[in-house]
């Protein structure tokens, strides 16, 4: 996170129920850019994203590459888009959850939305505005055969508990940060460590190279170039891995494994909505950017319509309308005037410059 | 009217075998080649960003000399491609120019 940044972290440890005026999913530059839309027209927000920081594809697939259309802004970074975008919506100050996937959504008796994600947190809300993007980031399995089988018992893609590696013998494939400072915290509980990286040259923190390779030299622990090419085992119980190396293949004891070939984008529980759904996109209307479900919108990348465009603009605008539409909904009683922000004294007071 | 661009052969070879000649045009790179042509199997998630390594290709051994090797940001890239091989690259690390007319490259089983 940068130092710019105005985050409020959630208190989710409560549990109980939030209540809000709209939920954003993906805290990607379309989900920032809502937070300012609808807070200029009174709707508070809390945004939900998978990765453990604000940004989306911005900070997480470029952060230092050079995006060249945002208008007004000839050259800018992921992460610099990033953080003025987080400069820009500190006024409204919605609450973020961070490291949480949205799991299940569903209608309460009075028309708002329940949703609910993989730590327990409840939402209520009034409007849902899906900002997925390419969909939730998540890690990318090794197309190794059987792999399904022992995932959740013997192949991991977190450590969520050290325990379930103690006094194992465990295999971590890969050759960054995640791999390093894995194979340093799991070495002195393990049975046997092994770490297998496909070239003898690490993209993680030198010092943790260093303290990997004095584990090696000292025989505390095994590290092996190469691939792992199939896994033995049964019933879900890993036995071994087939690790194929310049010098030929070599079976691996192994009774956890733990891959770590980054993130990729999958659609998700998102599919399971009973929204309609067109080659993995959200179809939207292009007056509101709602779903077939009203009150759940879809803004950005991760919605469809006749000439859609997937530019980080379009979406800014989608976010523009799309906050139109949910103020009928959030405030139906309040009338609409459409103001200017270099004018007007009201949107003035709510952006604290007046 | 612009003057006509020489185009530069490249042939795309599937896991099955199943070969696709393109014509592709220098200058650009041999992801968008692929895209433009709608090659399967290269998906280049990120756009051609080096960010994703699903637009990996295996270079063919008689053009890995003037294809040349790959960066050391494409290199760490590598890391998060299934199967990577001494003749793998990213296509969208890969310049085309007419030195490079005839490249043959091969598309791996899967991009994960």
């Amino acid at each position: 996170m940068s130092d710019t940044s105005p985050l409020q972290a959630a208190d989710d440890e409560t549990g109980a129920p939030i209540e809000t005026d709209a939920l954003i999913i993906g805290a990607g530059p379309c989900g920032l850019f809502a937070v300012f839309e609808l807070g200029l027209l009174d709707i508070r927000a809390h945004v939900v994203d998978i990765l453990d920081k604000v940004g989306g594809q911005c900070a997480e697939l470029y952060p230092e590459k050079p995006i060249y259309d945002i208008p007004a802004l000839p050259v800018v970074t992921g992460q610099e888009l990033t953080d003025r975008l987080m400069e820009q919506i500190k006024p409204f100050g919605a609450t973020f959850h961070l490291g949480q996937q949205i799991d299940a959504l569903s209608r309460e008796a009075d028309g708002r939305f329940r949703l609910s994600t993989d730590r327990g947190q409840v939402f209520i809300t009034k409007v849902v505005v899906i900002a997925a993007g390419g969909g939730s980031f998540t890690p990318k399995r090794p197309p190794l055969e059987g792999i399904e089988a022992y995932e959740g018992t013997s192949v991991f893609y977190s450590v969520r508990r050290m325990k379930d590696f103690a006094d194992q013998d465990v295999l971590i494939v890969g050759g960054g940060d995640s791999a390093l400072d894995w194979t340093l915290n799991l070495q002195p509980i393990a049975r046997s460590l092994t770490l297998l990286h496909r070239r003898d040259d690490f993209r993680g923190a030198p010092h943790s190279v260093e303290k990997m390779r004095a584990l090696v030299a000292s025989g505390a622990m095994r590290l092996l170039i190469g691939q792992a090419t199939v896994l033995h085992g049964a019933d879900g119980r890993l036995e071994r891995v087939t690790v194929k190396t310049k010098d030929g293949e070599e079976p691996v004891v192994s009774t956890r494994m733990l891959p770590f070939f980054g993130l990729t984008m999958k659609l998700g529980p998102i599919a399971d909505w009973g929204l309609n759904l067109e080659e993995n996109l959200i179809p939207v209307d292009t007056e509101k950017f709602q779903t077939s479900v009203p009150g759940i919108f879809a803004i950005g990348d991760i919605n469809s319509y006749p000439g859609k465009l997937k530019l980080i603009l379009s979406g800014f605008h989608e976010a523009a309308l799309m906050s139109q539409a949910a103020h009928r909904i959030v405030h139906p009683d309040k009338k609409l005037l459409f103001q200017y922000t270099t004018s007007s004294s009201s949107l003035q007071k709510k952006l604290g410059v007046r | 009217m612009e003057p006509a661009q020489t185009m530069v052969k490249i042939t795309f070879v599937q896991d099955d075998g199943t070969r696709q000649e393109v014509d592709a045009q220098p200058g650009l790179t041999v992801m968008e080649a692929a895209k433009t042509e709608d090659v399967p199997g290269i998906e280049a998630e990120c756009g051609g960003a080096c960010a994703c390594a699903t637009c990996h290709v295996y270079v063919e051994p008689e053009w890995r000399e003037a294809v040349g090797p790959p960066s050391e940001m494409e290199e760490d890239m590598l890391d998060f491609a299934f199967d990577v091989r001494e003749e793998s690259r990213l296509s969208c690390q890969i310049r085309i120019s007419e030195a490079l007319d005839g490249l043959v490259v091969k598309v791996p089983s899967k991009q994960f």
